[in-house]
């Protein structure tokens, strides 16, 4: 058979593919659609779960105040990343390290993210975010806020920096090798040749990390600052309705569902990148 | 020959229970090109491994210029600075470019100023016939051309003694050419060299002296003439047989 027409038959065949995998997706999501909009308004309480959970004059009275309290959110967040970043790093390098005379530090340092990464996030806000202040300190440093934002940070940069050690950890053997023959010492092959690989690599796992850091900062509201969800609560009682915390659900949607389509995405790349072709 | 510039003095290696090197003696004058045979997991990249301090020594010595750099509690990174090393598997820096490859040593090593550093690195790469592609990251070359940028980066920092780890081993064929041609400039110009190899051939033109390693010793050791047309050892007349039979000489 000449090439030519084998060629069409097969560009043909995969056109037929292509339009049938496309019929059967639209397909089914049309049947789950209509399922979900047929059958969850004929359950009984839908009436009642409609009316305190999607009113919408509700929804818009409150949502500028939803919004204006998750400013406080946004704000923890901005100062959370970079302590946690510069902290993590910090204790990557020390667990890191070879040198017998930081053994205590290497001992501390894993002690430190056993406890912190063990204990739920949670607790510990409420012993931190309760604990510090009760120590006696002046009314700027004795606020909750403060002390919860000490304690989100503490418990991320624990679990961040195992993300930066599994980064420093997989940047080969043979590339410190190359570096240390060309005779820099141990702390240039660090800074010049592994932590460069290694921060590249943890980028997606990070923005991971942030996101849910992200939806971990309403947490603090636990302890008394008014930041979204407690802003939520507050309009709940008053409007006697709780639609106020859809309206928050939307508002952290809004945030996070562009952030964890820009890290799927740039782990996606990373793949492609190192693994060069994907199986079909 | 006037002196000698590496010097391994009863070296020892081994790695848990497994004797790696043992009783390892060989003498590098200046400009002089050694080249290591032997099969596979006869200890030659271990050697050149110890020679370069990249594995601690047993026991032993390892002299450079006159100085025991193995010694216990010496700062092993000035020294280690004038034996550069160039790998199988070419383990260039691949988030540099080219440029950066080079010029790193010179910069961070040597403490050049910037322009400086690109400038050497520029001079060198030309050299090696790759200057254009000084901006290129190392996974967008060939082998070959990966190799030479490797075999640039070390000589960028001035090496006295330059060991050359089986670095053609990882390459296509029709690569291999290129390579070593750049290793036969290099002793033209007088480098200094020990070379892991299996290139035969190669190793026959080039070396001034051939030591044929078999389970972590020099069991023999003399002119490439020498050891390929006559050598002493029934060990090494099986090697070199098999070698031929392979179709590598």
């Amino acid at each position: 058979m000449d090439t030519a027409t084998s060629r069409e038959r097969r560009l043909e065949y995969e056109r037929r593919q292509r339009r049938r995998s496309t019929i059967i997706a639209t397909a089914s999501t049309v049947v789950v659609m209509a399922a979900v909009l047929v059958f969850v308004p004929m359950t009984p309480g839908w009436d009642k779960v409609r009316r305190s959970f999607f009113d919408r004059e509700i929804l818009i009275d409150t949502f500028p105040s939803l919004l204006k309290a998750f400013w406080l959110d946004v704000r923890i967040f901005l100062i959370a990343v970079p302590c946690i970043s510069i902290i993590a790093l910090g204790l990557a390098l020390a667990r890191n390290s070879r040198h017998p005379a930081l053994f205590p530090l290497r001992a501390t340092v894993a002690i430190y993210t056993d406890v912190f990464r063990g204990v739920p996030v949670i607790l510990t806000i409420y012993l931190i975010g309760f604990g510090v202040p009760g120590l006696g300190l002046s009314r700027t440093w004795g606020q909750p806020i403060i002390w919860g934002t000490v304690a989100l940070i503490l418990a991320y940069s624990a679990y961040v920096s195992e993300v930066f050690r599994a980064g420093i950890e997989s940047v080969h053997e043979s590339q410190r090798a190359a570096a240390r023959s060309l005779g820099m010492s141990s702390a240039q092959t660090m800074r010049i040749v592994v932590l460069p690989q290694a921060i590249r690599r943890v980028v997606p796992p990070l923005m991971n990390d942030f996101i849910s850091l992200q939806k971990d900062v309403a947490l603090v509201s636990l302890i008394g600052p008014v930041e979204i969800l407690r802003r939520a609560g507050i309009e709940k009682s008053a409007a006697a309705n709780f639609t106020p915390y859809v309206g928050a659900a939307i508002i952290f949607l809004a945030v996070t569902i562009p952030l964890t389509r820009t890290a799927d995405h740039l782990m996606a790349r990373q793949r492609r990148r190192t693994t060069g072709t994907a199986v079909a | 020959m006037n002196g000698t510039r590496l010097r391994l003095s009863n070296v020892e290696k081994s790695f848990g229970d497994r004797q790696v090197l043992s009783g390892i003696d060989l003498s590098v004058a200046p400009g002089e090109v050694i080249c290591l045979i032997g099969a596979s997991g006869s200890g030659k990249s271990t050697l050149l491994r110890c020679c370069n301090l990249l594995e601690p020594i047993d026991s032993g010595a390892i002299v450079l210029d006159g100085i025991d750099i193995s010694a216990p509690g010496l700062d092993p990174d000035p020294h280690r600075r004038r034996i550069g090393m160039v790998f199988q598997s070419f383990n260039l820096f691949p988030h540099l470019s080219v440029l950066d490859n080079v010029a790193v040593g010179p910069r961070h090593v040597l403490g050049r100023p910037r322009t400086d550093a690109r400038q050497r690195a520029i001079e060198l790469l030309t050299r090696l016939g790759l200057d254009g592609h000084c901006d290129a990251f190392p996974d967008q070359l060939s082998g070959g051309q990966q190799q030479r940028v490797a075999i640039a980066r070390s000589l960028a920092v001035d090496p006295d003694v330059l060991l050359l780890d089986e670095i053609t081993s990882a390459l296509d064929p029709e690569l291999v050419g290129e390579v070593l041609d750049v290793v036969r400039t290099l002793k033209t110009s007088g480098m200094t060299m020990v070379m892991a190899t299996h290139e035969m051939g190669f190793a026959r033109e080039i070396a001034d002296i051939v030591c044929f390693l078999h389970e972590g010793r020099i069991l023999e050791s003399g002119p490439p003439d020498v050891i390929f047309e006559q050598p002493t050892h029934d060990r090494t007349r099986a090697f070199l047989r098999r070698v031929l039979d392979a179709g590598r000489m």
